[in-house]
């Protein structure tokens, strides 16, 4: 993986000419690009990068701005994290009680409204959806601000900008422009799942005992819906946390989607493979979270595998 | 360290919730920024979005004013003697931490741009005519250069002074860059001092109130990094922001039309040129030449720059935000010629009759390589120019790709013909030439971005002698002359000049500047 990121950007470009005053001499570009350590034969690059990397956690200072290239992605994750946690669990809380209800009454005006909105929210792009908020509720009605993020309250190496009326103020078109793809897509495998799910034996069993419709619904059924709903739920976290580069640009949300697209655009090698590597790292881990809710929710996914 | 960084975010937070509230006060600014400056270290990274910052929070001996000529600044007047320079620095002046500015601070700054490890481009280039600086007394300092040196003042002028005090350290260089970047040791003279600074968030200044000079118009000015066009434009028609930076063309007219609004566009020194690959070969991309390079024919060149109608460009492609270029740099900036100052008309039959004579009545093909994205409108420029090339019959492939990937291939003469932008960073016609025109020589620093084989050792002798001329007239003939060599030659086709926009709310003012720099201290409130 970090091998591919390497090559990839080694054959993209010179860092160099991106960096250097185009005034620079030749003599001059070198010695930038001794200081770099970008005279070495790729593969040497690579070995030194990975010494580094594993044995002392170091992933390399960034080109562009000289500092240690993971502390300026750790600097800027709480905001992308704040940003994705909010969007989803607004996609969740909105998405399942309406798929339900579609999924319950499938053929009522309001279920079909829901499932043809849900087409909507995924087909349109997430830049458009972004800017005709910006349009509708920042420059026109001018309720909300139209980037950027609120002040924010700093806990140790983490500053969070929830806990002020303006953080969650800057907060709301962003999430909502997420949000809004997102929830589409929990509403349909939420539909689906009830679909399914209702004709199945425990569900009549649990009316006749003569359950009360709520019971039900939040119990019974939901409990046996949350599998898929967690599994897509999770995989588009992770989505949204790894590739929130276009909401982020558009809301100049300084996150670190917006922070790989610079170094892309700069051919800053150490943050893109750092960020990368951090991705991996974060995407795994979601994953085991995920399958650790999945036992919680179901014991019969640890008997199966044990078996 | 996690209380003193408490303590400078907590203005910030104040700032901040101000401006998006978008209730700035009356005294505060909040800019839009195209782009984040790297650092704050003035030393590290000789970039526009860099300079910019450190020119409000630090002051040079000199300045340049807003065409581009040296004004005194922390040096109140200078003499020449040959290769000896004596600078009488301002008495009085105090750092925004109340200590006062001597020549011993000058001496510190120079020595440390050399230290500055892992810079991406030092600015040892400003620095390089030097061979000695040292304080004669704490208001006079000596400069001596290592031959005439005509362009020091315009150097000087973007390298900023730190104060010695603040700014020294256990490392080598002093106080280290990642240091800087958190306000430990950024201390200036300038009008405004360091507050604080988020990465991707903001960045805030406040009032110096030891600052020397006028006292400037606002209490605090926040920077907002918005490098999105369209959101820098939706922040300000949201309030969020007071002004931005480079508003797309395409939002002009109606940003124009909008009465809460002010635009305000400057010419800038930035030159957008195609250049002609000139080599003996045949270049890459060409066919149809019978082995032949025609770009080494006068005649063709002329032809290929007639047939570019460069007043339709400005007007269809770029709204107006440019003018027709026919030097390097506009008339009247220093070395540039009455003799070029406006663009000639495009005259497509001329230049059908030009490409016959010199034996090519069908035309040929060639290629057009053009970066995507770094200057305005780049492409649709470039796709325009080869519209027209076609029109007299020469075929041409527009080959437009991501700026870095652009800038490799350039390097390595993989196009035949290419549109790229030149910034005058010193405002005289030398730089232009030197870069783009003069034969390419990298050991001597001579041509370096001359990547079109082009070399005229008529036009180089000129360049090199004006390099060692003090005296202002005579250098600027030699500059002007050696210009009208290259246009006449067609040696390069420069296209237009960018103008510089900035738009603001009614209430502020910006005047705009050459070098394309906001400084927000010549921000003011509108009367």
């Amino acid at each position: 993986m970090s091998a591919l990121v390497f090559t990839a950007l080694y054959l993209v470009g010179d860092p160099v000419s991106m960096l250097a005053s185009p005034e620079a001499t030749d003599a001059e570009r070198e010695l930038i690009r001794q200081s770099l350590g970008l005279d070495l034969p790729l593969w040497r690059q690579y070995l030194i990068f990975l010494n580094k990397a594993l044995v002392h956690l170091d992933f390399g200072n960034s080109f562009l701005t000289g500092e240690p290239a993971m502390r300026l992605i750790l600097d800027r994750m709480p905001a992308t994290l704040e940003l994705a946690t909010a969007a989803m669990a607004l996609a969740v809380l909105i998405g399942v009680p309406l798929g339900i209800y579609a999924g319950l009454k499938p053929e009522s005006l309001g279920a079909r409204s829901v499932m043809t909105s849900s087409v909507l929210g995924f087909s349109l792009p997430n830049f458009w959806v972004g800017l005709m908020l910006i349009m509708v509720f920042a420059v026109f009605l001018h309720w909300l601000p139209a980037g950027g993020r609120g002040p924010v309250e700093t806990f140790g190496p983490i500053q969070l900008s929830i806990f002020s009326w303006e953080g969650w103020r800057s907060l709301i078109l962003p999430v909502t422009t997420i949000a809004t793809a997102k929830c589409a897509l929990i509403i349909r495998v939420t539909r689906a799942a009830t679909r399914e799910c209702l004709p199945l034996d425990y569900i009549k069993f649990a009316r006749a005992r003569g359950l009360s419709e709520a019971r039900v619904l939040g119990v019974h059924l939901l409990k046996n819906i949350l599998i898929p709903i967690v599994t897509i739920a999770g995989l588009e976290y992770g989505q949204v946390f790894a590739f929130a580069v276009v909401t982020e640009s558009v809301f100049s949300w300084p996150g670190i989607g917006k922070l790989l697209i610079d170094s892309i655009i700069t051919l800053d090698r150490p943050v893109v493979v750092a960020y990368l590597m951090l991705t991996v790292v974060f995407l795994s881990l979601l994953n085991l979270v995920v399958d650790i809710i999945y036992t919680i929710l179901d014991p019969r996914v640890q008997a199966k595998a044990g078996a | 360290m996690k209380s003193i960084r408490k303590a400078i975010l907590l203005p910030a937070l104040i700032v901040g919730a101000l401006s998006a509230a978008g209730l700035a006060q009356a005294r505060d600014l909040t800019i839009a920024l195209a782009t984040e400056p790297s650092s704050m270290d003035p030393q590290f990274h000789s970039l526009t979005p860099n300079i910019q910052m450190s020119e409000t929070i630090f002051d040079p001996l000199v300045r340049t004013d807003a065409n581009a000529k040296p004004v005194p600044c922390l040096a109140e007047s200078w003499t020449v003697n040959g290769n000896v320079w004596l600078f009488k620095l301002r008495p009085n002046v105090k750092f925004s931490d109340g200590s006062p500015f001597t020549a011993d601070d000058v001496v510190f700054t120079y020595a440390r741009v050399p230290k500055v490890p892992n810079s991406p481009s030092s600015f040892t280039l400003y620095l390089k005519s030097i061979d000695k600086v040292e304080a004669i007394d704490p208001l006079t300092l000596k400069i001596t250069t290592k031959g005439p040196s005509p362009v020091l003042l315009a150097n000087l002028s973007i390298v900023p002074i730190m104060s010695k005090k603040a700014a020294s350290g256990p490392a080598p260089e002093g106080k280290t860059t990642v240091e800087l970047n958190r306000g430990d040791g950024l201390i200036g003279t300038g009008p405004y001092k360091f507050v604080s600074w988020r990465r991707g968030a903001e960045i805030v200044l406040e009032r110096n109130p030891n600052y020397w000079g006028e006292k400037p118009a606002w209490d605090k000015i926040t920077y907002r990094p918005i490098t999105n066009p369209a959101a820098r434009v939706a922040a300000l028609l949201a309030g969020g922001v007071d002004m931005i930076e480079n508003p797309p063309t395409d939002d002009l007219a109606r940003l124009e039309k909008d009465t809460k609004l002010h635009v305000q566009k400057t010419p800038s020194v930035r030159v957008i040129y195609v250049a002609l690959n000139q080599s003996k070969e045949v270049p890459p991309g060409m066919s149809g030449t019978d082995g032949k390079n025609p770009l080494t024919d006068k005649r063709v060149r002329e032809a290929l720059s007639l047939a570019i109608d460069r007043g339709a460009i400005v007007s269809r492609i770029m709204d107006g935000v440019a003018q027709p270029a026919a030097n390097l740099l506009p008339y009247p900036a220093f070395g540039a010629s009455k003799k070029f100052s406006t663009a000639a008309a495009a005259d497509v039959a001329k230049a059908k009759e030009l490409l016959a004579a010199a034996g090519y009545p069908k035309g040929f093909t060639l290629s057009l390589g053009a970066p995507a994205g770094r200057y305005i409108n780049d492409q649709r420029i470039a796709q325009t120019v080869a519209a027209m090339w076609a029109s007299i019959g020469v075929k041409t492939d527009v080959e437009t790709m991501a700026p870095p990937v652009f800038f490799k291939k350039r390097d390595s003469y993989s196009f035949s013909t290419y549109l790229a932008g030149w910034a005058a960073a010193t405002g005289e016609m030398a730089n232009p030439l030197t870069a783009l025109v003069v034969s390419h020589d990298p050991t001597l620093g001579m041509g370096t971005t001359n990547w079109s084989h082009y070399s005229n050792p008529e036009l180089d002798r000129l360049v090199m002698e004006a390099s060692k001329t003090q005296d202002d007239a005579k250098r600027s003939d030699m500059l002007q002359r050696a210009a009208n060599m290259a246009m006449e030659d067609y040696a390069i086709l420069p296209l237009q000049f960018e103008l510089s926009v900035w738009a603001m709310k009614q209430d502020v003012r910006y005047a705009g500047r050459s070098d394309q720099y906001t400084l927000a201290q010549d921000i003011t409130l509108a009367k």
